[in-house]
C-alpha cells in the first residue's frame, strides 16, 4: 500500500508525539509512526525531572550558563538560548496537559536538585517523570486524534538527489511493506544505547532514524560524545537516577570516602556527568573500587524520603541486584547512557536534507555539546519537538500534494522488499546477529569508552570492518511474516553498526579532551583547534566525508571548567 | 541454574493451533525470565515471538502468563520460581497474533473510549494549577500504570463480559477523576455507572494480585462506586442500592439485618419476585427474624465506620472551589 500525508513522524517517544502534535494544531494533515505503542517508547524510563528556570530568583541566562558550561563549550549558544528560554512555557504546557508534577507545601511546582545545576531547577514526579510526562503526551495524542500507525518498524526514507517525501516501513503485525509519502519527515527515533553493551537503554534503542537519514545523506554530528551516566547497576546497566544524588545521596570508594572532593570540591556528587564518571573509572581503575564498582549510599536519606522520591529506584536496586538501598549501598559504575550527537539539525529541526527534520535524542542541534546535564534531554525533546513540528508542516504547506510532486513511493517500495526478501532468503553459516551485536557492544564499551586512545580506537576502527563483514552473512532464521522480531533485529543490527563506525571515526578524529569524550593521549581541552563541531558524511563504500563547524558563540566565552 | 521453559506457541502462517514447546536452558542466577525468552531468541529459536523493550519494569512490553498468572517477564526472577518447571502462556482475555504476542488494539480502544486527557474547566492559569501537594503525590499511585495490561488478561469479569471496560482503563479514569484540575468528573463518573462500568466488576482482587506496579485498579473502582453513590448519581442502580443499604444498616445496627437489607435494596417489583422464596424460607424455619438480636457493641461498630469516613480521601476540585469563591 502507499499512504500518504502532509507530515509523516517517525517514533512516537516525546520529541515525535510533539511533533505530531504541533503539526496537528498547524493544521496540517500529520500521521505518526512508530515500532512500538507510543507508551511504550523509552521516555518512559526518565527517572529524574526536567529542567526549567522557573523558580523565584532563577533565569534563563543562569539555566543556559550550567547548559553551556555543561557541555565543555561545544553546544551552540544559539541553540540553548532558544531551550533555556522556551524552558518554563514547556514545563508549564506539560503541567496544564495533565502532569501531576511533584508540589512544595504552598501547592506550587517543587523542584529537586541535578547534576551540573546551579540551581534547584528540575520539576519531577517522584521518580516516574519521564513516564508521567509520556503518558500525557500520549493523552494530548488521543485528544487531537492524530493518525497512528503502530508497530510499524521504518527501514528507509524516499530520497532522491538530496529531497526526502516520505519512508518505507514494516508493519510489523503482518510483515507487510508499505510506503507512507509525505512533504516532511520528522525523526524522532530516539537513542542507539544497544551500540553499546551493557547500557542504561531499552532494546528498542538501536539508532534507527540516524542511521537511516546517515544512508539517505543526511549528516551526523558530535558523534564522538557519548554519555557515560555515573550510577548504572553492574549487571544489567540499569540506571539509578541522579535524582537520587539530587536528593543527597553519597559517592563512597572502597575506603568509605566521599572521593568526589578529590575531583569536584565544590559541586561534589552533584558535578556533570563526564565529570563523575570519570572519577569513577579513575578510583576503580586506581584500585579503590569495589568489584569494579564504586558505592551509591542512599542510607541517611532514610526510608521515609526514599519510599516517597526514590521508590523506582529501591525496586530496581532491589530486583536487580538484590541491594534495599534503605539498608546498604549499592555498587554502581559508569554505563553508556545517552549520545549527545546525532542527525545534524537547525534550531528549527531541519537537517541536510530538504524535507527531512530531527528532534529529540536522535537530533544534535546541539544543546547537549560534550556533555549533556541531567533533566535537558526531557526539555530538548518536548522543546526542539514542537519547533520541529511546526517548520515541517510550514514546509508542507509550500508544495503540493505529496503524490503529484513525487510519485518515488513505488520505486522505493520495491527496493525495499526485495532488500528484506534477499535478507530472509540469506542461507545459514553459523552468524547470529545477536553475537555480532554483542561483540560490537562491548568492546564499544572497551575502546569508545569512558577513556579513550588511539591504539584503542584504531583497533576498533579494524574490529568494525570484520564486523561489518560478518553482519552480511547474519542469516534470518525466522521465514515468516508476522510479527517477525527476528527480521527487524537484523535489520537493526545494520543500522547500529554504521552508528559504530561513526561514533569510532570521529572519537579518534578529535586528538584533545573535552565534555565525555577524554582521550588519554590527548588529555586537554583544546580551544585553539578543536573548538569545533565534527560531522560525518555518508558515503557508499567508503569512509564517510569529514567535515569540520564552528560552534556557535553569543554571550558565553570558553572558560576552565570546574566544579 | 538449570530452568526448564515450556512456552505456549502458536503461528498463524502454519498450523495456527497452539501448542507447547519446551526449552531447557542454563542461566546465570540473576537471570529474570525476560533474560531466559531472550536467549532462547537469540540462540536456540529465533521464530519464538514476543514484546519486549525496557527490561527494566517501566515499559509495558513484556506482560505473560507465568505458572498461570499475569506478569511481566523483566519482573519475573526465574531463582524465585519454585516450580520444576516455568509455564509462559500469552496474556488471556485478548486474541493470540503470533506466540507470546497479543492483539491490544481492542485494550487500546477501550482506553480511548473513556477520554483519557485531562478537562480542565475555565481559563488556563498564567503558572501551574496551585493544588495541594497531596492531591498530585497521591495521583501517582495511578499514573503507575504502564499500561502493561496484566490486569485485564486475568480479570475474572472480562472473562464474561466483553463490555466490561476493565482494570486498565478504570484506574486510567480514577486517575482524572482524583486529578484537582479536571472538571469532567460527573461525566466521567455517570460513564462509568453505565453497562461495563464500575458496577460490574466482581471483586475478585485478580487485577490487584497481579498489577506489577502496584496500581490496585480494584481499589479505584471501589474508590468510584462510593463516589457514584456519594455523589447521588447511582440511585437507580441495583449494585449501588445494595452497597449503601449494606453499609447503612451495618453502619447503623452493627450487623446486618436481612429482612431490611432486602427491604432497601431493591425495588417493589423486585420485592415481589422474592415472595416465593421468602414464603419457603418460613415454612422450613429459615426467615431471618423481622427484629434481629441487638449487638452489644453496635456503638463501637459506629465508630469504625465513622473513623473510616473521615480517613476517606475527599475528592478536591479546582472548578468547584472557583464556584465557590473560596481561595485556593
Ligand atoms: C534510563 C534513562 C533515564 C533518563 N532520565 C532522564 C531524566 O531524568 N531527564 C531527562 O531529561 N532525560 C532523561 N533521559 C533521557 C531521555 O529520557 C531521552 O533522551 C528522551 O526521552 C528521548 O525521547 P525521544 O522522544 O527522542 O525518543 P524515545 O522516547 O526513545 O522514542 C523513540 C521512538 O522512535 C520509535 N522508533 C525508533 N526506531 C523506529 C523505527 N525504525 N521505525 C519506527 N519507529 C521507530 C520508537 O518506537 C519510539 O516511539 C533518560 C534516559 C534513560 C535511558
Ligand atoms: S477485581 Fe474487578 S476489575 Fe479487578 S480483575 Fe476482578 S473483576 Fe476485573
Ligand atoms: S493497572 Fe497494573 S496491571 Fe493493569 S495495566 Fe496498569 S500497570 Fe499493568
Ligand atoms: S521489557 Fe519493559 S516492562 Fe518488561
Amino acid at each position: 500500500m502507499i499512504y500518504k500525508h502532509d507530515v509523516l513522524v517517525v517514533g512516537a517517544g516525546l520529541a515525535g508525539m510533539r511533533a505530531a502534535i504541533e503539526a496537528h494544531n498547524q493544521g496540517v494533515d500529520v500521521a505518526i509512526v512508530s515500532k512500538v505503542y507510543p507508551v511504550r517508547s523509552h521516555s518512559n524510563a526518565a527517572q529524574g525531572g526536567i529542567n526549567a528556570a522557573l523558580g523565584e530568583g532563577d533565569t534563563w541566562e543562569s539555566h543556559g550558563y550550567d547548559t553551556v558550561k555543561g557541555s565543555d563549550y561545544l553546544g551552540d549558544q544559539d541553540a540553548i538560548e532558544i531551550l533555556a528560554r522556551e524552558a518554563p512555557a514547556a514545563v508549564l504546557e506539560l503541567e496544564h496537559w495533565g502532569v501531576n508534577f511533584s508540589r512544595d507545601e504552598t501547592g506550587h511546582l517543587g523542584t529537586r536538585n541535578f547534576g551540573g545545576a546551579s540551581q534547584a531547577r528540575t520539576f519531577f514526579v517522584a521518580d516516574i517523570t519521564g513516564q508521567a510526562l509520556l503518558q500525557v503526551m500520549f493523552e494530548q495524542l488521543v485528544r487531537v486524534g492524530v493518525r497512528m500507525y503502530n508497530e510499524w518498524f521504518v527501514t528507509s526514507l524516499i530520497e532522491s538527489e538530496g529531497v526526502v517525501r516520505g519512508i518505507v516501513g514494516m508493519d510489523i503485525r503482518s510483515g507487510q511493506l508499505h510506503a507512507i509519502q509525505a512533504k516532511a519527515v520528522v525523526l524522532a527515533t530516539g537513542g542507539m544505547g544497544r551500540v553499546f553493551e551493557p547500557s542504561t537503554n531499552a532494546l528498542i534503542n538501536t539508532g534507527d532514524g540516524m542511521a537511516i537519514a546517515y544512508r539517505a545523506g543526511a549528516r551526523l554530528m558530535d558523534m564522538e560524545m557519548m554519555q557515560y551516566h555515573p550510577t548504572t547497576l553492574k549487571g544489567s546497566g540499569a540506571l539509578l537516577t541522579e535524582g537520587a544524588r539530587g536528593e543527597g545521596a553519597y559517592l563512597l570508594n572502597a575506603e568509605g570516602d566521599r572521593f568526589m572532593k578529590k575531583y569536584a570540591p565544590n559541586k561534589l556528587e552533584l558535578a556533570s556527568r563526564d565529570v563523575v564518571s570519570r572519577a569513577e573509572q579513575t578510583e576503580i581503575n586506581e584500585g579503590r573500587g569495589v568489584d569494579n564498582c564504586v558505592l551509591l549510599d542512599c542510607r541517611h536519606l532514610g526510608k521515609d524520603l526514599i519510599m516517597r522520591k526514590l521508590g523506582q529506584i529501591h525496586e530496581l536496586a532491589l530486583e536487580l541486584a538484590g541491594v534495599d538501598i534503605v539498608e546498604q549501598p549499592v555498587p554502581v559504575r559508569p554505563g553508556f547512557h545517552y549520545p549527545m550527537g546525532g542527525i545534524k539539525t537547525d534550531v528549527d529541526g531541519k537537517t541536510t536534507l530538504d524535507g527531512l527534520y530531527a528532534a529529540g535524542e536522535c537530533a544534535c542541534v546541539s544543546i547537549h555539546g560534550g556533555n549533556r546535564l541531567g533533566a535537558n534531554s526531557l526539555l530538548d525533546t518536548v522543546i526542539f519537538g514542537r519547533r520541529a513540528g511546526a517548520a515541517a508542516s510550514e514546509h508542507s504547506r509550500s508544495l503540493p500534494s505529496p503524490s503529484d510532486s513525487f510519485p518515488l513511493g513505488e520505486a522505493a517500495l520495491e527496493q525495499e522488499t526485495s532488500r528484506i526478501r534477499a535478507l530472509l532468503d540469506r542461507p545459514y553459516v553459523g552468524e547470529l546477529a545477536a553475537k555480532v551485536r554483542w561483540d560490537m557492544g562491548v568492546n564499544m564499551v572497551k575502546h569508545c569508552g569512558v577513556f579513550r586512545d588511539a591504539d584503542g580506537l584504531s583497533e576498533m576502527g579494524d574490529l568494525l570492518q570484520s564486523l561489518q563483514d560478518r553482519a552480511t552473512r547474519v542469516h534470518v532464521g525466522d521465514k515468516g511474516r508476522v510479527f517477525n522480531t527476528n527480521l527487524t533485529s537484523v535489520l537493526e543490527l545494520q543500522f547500529m553498526l554504521d552508528l559504530a563506525v561513526a561514533v569510532q571515526i570521529t572519537a579518534l578524529t578529535r586528538t584533545e579532551s573535552r565534555g565525555a569524550h577524554t582521550r588519554t593521549d590527548y588529555p586537554e581541552r583544546d580551544d585553539e583547534h578543536w573548538l569545533k563541531h565534527i560531522q560525518l558524511q555518508y558515503r557508499p563504500n567508503e569512509a564517510p566525508e569529514i567535515h569540520f563547524t564552528p560552534v556557535t558563540m553569543t554571550r558565553w566565552e570558553p572558560q576552565v571548567r570546574s566544579y | 541454574m538449570d530452568v526448564q521453559l515450556k512456552v505456549r506457541r502458536q503461528n498463524p502462517e502454519a498450523e495456527g493451533t497452539p501448542y507447547w514447546k519446551e526449552y531447557a536452558l542454563e542461566v546465570p542466577d540473576h537471570f529474570t525470565l525476560l533474560d531466559a525468552l531472550i536467549q532462547v531468541r537469540e540462540e536456540v529459536d529465533e521464530t519464538l515471538s514476543l514484546r519486549c523493550s525496557c527490561r527494566s519494569h517501566i515499559c509495558g512490553s513484556c506482560s505473560m502468563r507465568v505458572n498461570g498468572h499475569a506478569n511481566l517477564a523483566c519482573k519475573t526472577k526465574l531463582s524465585d520460581i519454585h516450580s520444576d518447571t516455568v509455564t509462559v502462556e500469552p496474556m488471556g482475555n485478548m486474541p493470540v497474533i503470533k506466540d507470546l504476542v497479543v492483539d491490544l488494539e481492542p485494550f487500546w480502544k477501550k482506553l480511548y473510549s473513556i477520554d483519557p486527557y485531562l478537562q480542565p474547566a475555565g481559563e488556563v492559569p498564567e503558572r501551574e494549577y496551585v493544588v495541594p501537594a497531596d492531591s498530585m503525590l497521591h495521583l501517582d499511585g495511578v499514573v503507575n500504570c504502564i499500561m502493561c495490561g496484566a490486569c485485564v488478561s486475568d480479570c475474572e469479569s472480562l472473562s464474561v463480559n466483553p463490555i466490561f471496560i476493565g482494570p486498565t482503563a478504570f484506574a486510567k479514569e480514577y486517575r482524572f477523576i482524583m486529578d484537582p484540575r479536571d472538571a469532567a468528573d460527573t461525566q466521567r463518573l455517570m460513564q462509568m455507572n453505565g453497562p461495563g462500568g464500575v458496577w460490574d466488576c466482581t471483586h475478585c482482587f485478580q487485577c490487584v494480585e497481579v498489577c506489577p506496579k502496584d496500581v490496585a485498579p480494584m481499589d479505584r473502582i471501589m474508590a468510584m462506586r462510593k463516589m457514584l453513590v456519594d455523589d447521588g448519581l447511582a440511585e437507580k442502580h441495583n449494585g449501588a442500592r445494595r452497597q449503601k443499604a449494606f453499609t447503612d444498616i451495618v453502619g447503623r445496627y452493627g450487623r446486618l439485618d436481612e429482612t431490611r437489607y432486602l427491604m432497601k435494596s431493591v425495588t417493589m417489583v423486585e420485592l415481589a419476585g422474592y415472595a416465593k422464596v421468602g414464603l419457603r424460607s418460613m415454612t422450613h424455619g429459615k426467615l431471618p427474624p423481622l427484629r434481629p438480636h441487638r449487638i452489644p457493641d453496635a456503638a463501637r461498630i459506629r465508630r469504625i465506620f465513622e473513623r473510616t469516613r473521615s480517613t476517606q480521601r475527599r475528592r478536591f476540585k479546582l472548578h468547584q472551589q472557583a464556584q465557590e469563591g473560596s481561595p485556593v
